[in-house]
């Protein structure tokens, strides 16, 4: 590998801060060179996460890619570690980013001021947490995105997003302080931040400081499932992701499975079987908040009458059958609960994109957008011509919104012939055939009930969807005006989810040797904490 | 000094938490605040407290950690606050718009029913 190649890590953070920076320069004028430089970013970074990806799945790789900020010895350095969770994160976000992006271009760019930077910082946010290795920088990141999410949920102003930001921030900015108490009280204990390091260290903790450590963990694991919208944490939640503008409430998917992400490497990074005393740590409690999570999503889809909030709460459903999936703590079950992490997220950024779409002409969606042009003071008629101009209409509108309708639904309630089902089926199979089977006595209490909630929440999901689709897609006399541009992201993102159920063979293949990894922490903690000096050695005589 | 700095952080945390609950925009604002502080003097607190001890040895020295203010937890504060400052200058402008845009400082952004 050359030189250059070994920087290929940290372009995921610098790439979009680059580009948010110098986007923050040009005028809102220059629309076409700014959306041309967001869209190269985020293709960029969709090839750099693929290629981390291809590296890090190699088989004749150590499956961990370490990369030194400054090149400070490890313990001491802040590390961006790559392996194959973190690198199908990036991609997934990347993923994401562009589909949310491309829509945004048809009108939501305009409907505020410095769309594309935050945009641009959200995704270095992002990219920066699921690769640090380091615990109080992931708060560095956290806060990063935190700050950029706060500026794009007021994206497009108005009451109803003002009222719900407010809310969104309060709630996240008490949530910082307590993963600031959490760290400190981790660090207080063991004397690292590292978090290579502190998987090592947790073992040694003696009894006395134990108690300190646990709950310093318990706190730090409270701000995260308050970021994954764990119940009884999420109340916040719908009420944002549905008034957020819908490229942001599609990012703002992928944003809470960054919870579900922390959640998952810290705890089995942390407090794997070889932790010693704390091994399986509040896996219980995890257990019950992911299940009461399905419990108040699908009940909050049921009851919801606003298609928006409909979503959002999809978007709980998801992290909490993930965290209860997970917290079975076997390694057969997470592969499964990655890919229907992954499947999921997909789907509800296609939802979130769409519902836009058929909620056009029947809500005052467009009255909003109106507004704040108007606040923005930017030229009402010019822009009514350049937004006509944008793309061209598509033919049978309403059978293309239709069919995405549907393949949502399909991917959501967990049906064939898209991911959703193989995800659900997955699951459900790993739950009822673990590796040491005999060794436990049947099938434990977990397991039916998870079971049971996939199902129940599965068909909670179909009644809510089929309602709501019946109410927008049948019961309207005007068909909405739909460009190319829009409906396009929607559609790829589908056929994403079509490529997941089609190649769904090698993708588990994949998500299973992430989670296999996952449970044998050593390679990562060998990884990081043994990563060669000086790899990126600086050139002889130079910096 | 270790309680008078504990009863520091619990008046400030305890005053934040009351305020933060409180249904006045400006009053979350101020308990955000407390409690920021409170969280700052409490990671401060997490490296021991020494008094006119240097975080750094002079070179060639060696010393034991006892002898030495921990300088981790020092720029782990200064970075906090920063970042508090930032978004609690963040929240009041959306403060701010939400007192323009709904004509109440109540959080939810009506008033409540009498």
């Amino acid at each position: 590998m050359t030189r250059w190649l070994d920087h290929l890590l940290v372009l995921p953070v610098v790439l979009p801060l680059v580009a948010g920076a110098v986007m923050l320069l040009i005028d809102e004028q220059h629309r076409i060179l700014k959306t041309a430089i967001s869209i190269g970013t985020i293709v960029a970074l969709t090839g750099v996460a693929l290629a981390l990806l291809t590296v890090v799945d190699a088989p004749e790789s150590a499956a961990v890619w370490v990369y030194r900020l400054g090149d400070w010895p490890t313990p001491f350095a802040i590390v961006l570690v790559a392996d194959r969770l973190s690198a199908l994160m990036l991609v997934l976000t990347s993923t994401l980013a562009l589909a949310s992006m491309v829509f945004s271009v048809a009108r939501w760019d305009r409907a505020g001021a410095h769309f594309r930077a935050m945009f641009q910082f959200l995704l270095m946010g992002l990219n920066g947490a699921f690769l640090t290795g380091d615990l109080f920088n992931l708060f560095v990141w956290f806060e990063l995105l935190l700050a950029a999410s706060y500026g794009l949920v007021l994206h497009g102003s108005g009451t109803r997003r003002v009222r719900a930001g407010l809310h969104y921030i309060a709630v996240n900015l008490a949530t910082s302080l307590l993963f600031l108490i959490g760290v400190s009280l981790i660090y207080g204990v063991t004397g690292t931040l590292n978090m290579a390091d502190l998987a090592i260290r947790i073992p040694q903790v003696p009894a006395e400081s134990r108690g300190l450590l646990e709950s310093g963990a318990a706190v730090l694991g409270i701000a995260f499932l308050v970021k994954a919208g764990m119940w009884p944490l999420s109340f916040w939640l719908p009420t944002a992701y549905s008034a957020a503008a819908p490229p942001v409430a599609a990012m703002f998917s992928v944003m809470s499975k960054l919870g579900v992400y922390v959640a998952l490497r810290l705890w089995l990074l942390l407090f794997g079987a070889d932790s010693g005393a704390s091994a399986h740590f509040g896996g219980e409690w995890l257990a019950f908040a992911g299940i009461a999570t399905i419990v108040f999503g699908a009940i909050g889809v049921l009851a919801s009458q606003d298609i928006a909030r409909l979503a959002g709460f999809s978007v709980l459903i998801s992290s909490g059958t993930v965290m209860a999936v997970i917290a079975t703590g076997q390694v057969g079950v997470t592969g499964p609960a990655l890919y229907y992490l992954v499947s999921s997220t997909l789907a509800i950024g296609a939802l979130f994109m769409l519902i836009e779409l058929l909620e056009r002409g029947r809500e005052p969606g467009a009255d909003v957008l109106a507004v704040t042009r108007e606040a923005y003071g930017e030229d009402d008629g010019d822009d009514l011509v350049q937004t006509e101009k944008v793309g061209v209409a598509i033919p049978a509108a309403m059978a293309i919104l239709g069919l995405c309708f549907i393949g949502c639904t399909l991917v959501l309630a967990g049906l064939p012939p898209l991911s959703g089902f193989i995800a659900k089926f997955a699951v459900l199979t790993a739950l009822f055939s673990p590796p040491g089977a005999g060794v436990t006595a049947g099938v434990p209490a977990l397991a039916w009930a998870l079971l049971g909630l996939l199902i129940f929440s599965g068909l909670m999901t179909l009644v809510a969807m089929t309602r709501a689709g019946i109410r927008t897609l049948w019961t309207r006399e005007t068909v909405p005006r739909v460009r190319v541009i829009e409906i396009a992201p929607i559609v790829i993102l589908l056929l994403a989810t079509a490529a997941l159920t089609i190649q769904a063979g090698p993708v588990m293949r994949y998500m299973q040797a992430a989670a296999s990894a996952l449970y044998v922490p050593q390679d990562y903690m060998q990884g990081v904490l043994t990563a060669p000096l000086g790899r990126i050695a600086p050139a002889k005589g130079g910096t | 000094m270790e309680l008078i700095l504990s009863l520091a952080i619990g008046t400030l945390a305890g005053c934040g938490v009351w305020l933060l609950l409180r249904p006045r925009t400006f009053q979350v604002i101020m308990g955000l605040v407390l409690l920021s502080y409170a969280v700052n003097l409490f990671i401060l607190g997490v490296g021991g407290l020494r008094v006119g001890m240097p975080p750094f040895l002079a070179k060639g020295q060696i010393g034991s950690i006892a002898q030495f203010a921990d300088p981790l937890p020092q720029s782990l504060v200064l970075t906090a606050i920063v970042i508090s400052f930032a978004t609690t200058a963040l929240f009041l402008v959306v403060l701010l718009a939400s007192r323009g845009l709904t004509g109440t400082d109540h959080v939810d952004g009506t008033e409540p029913e009498a």
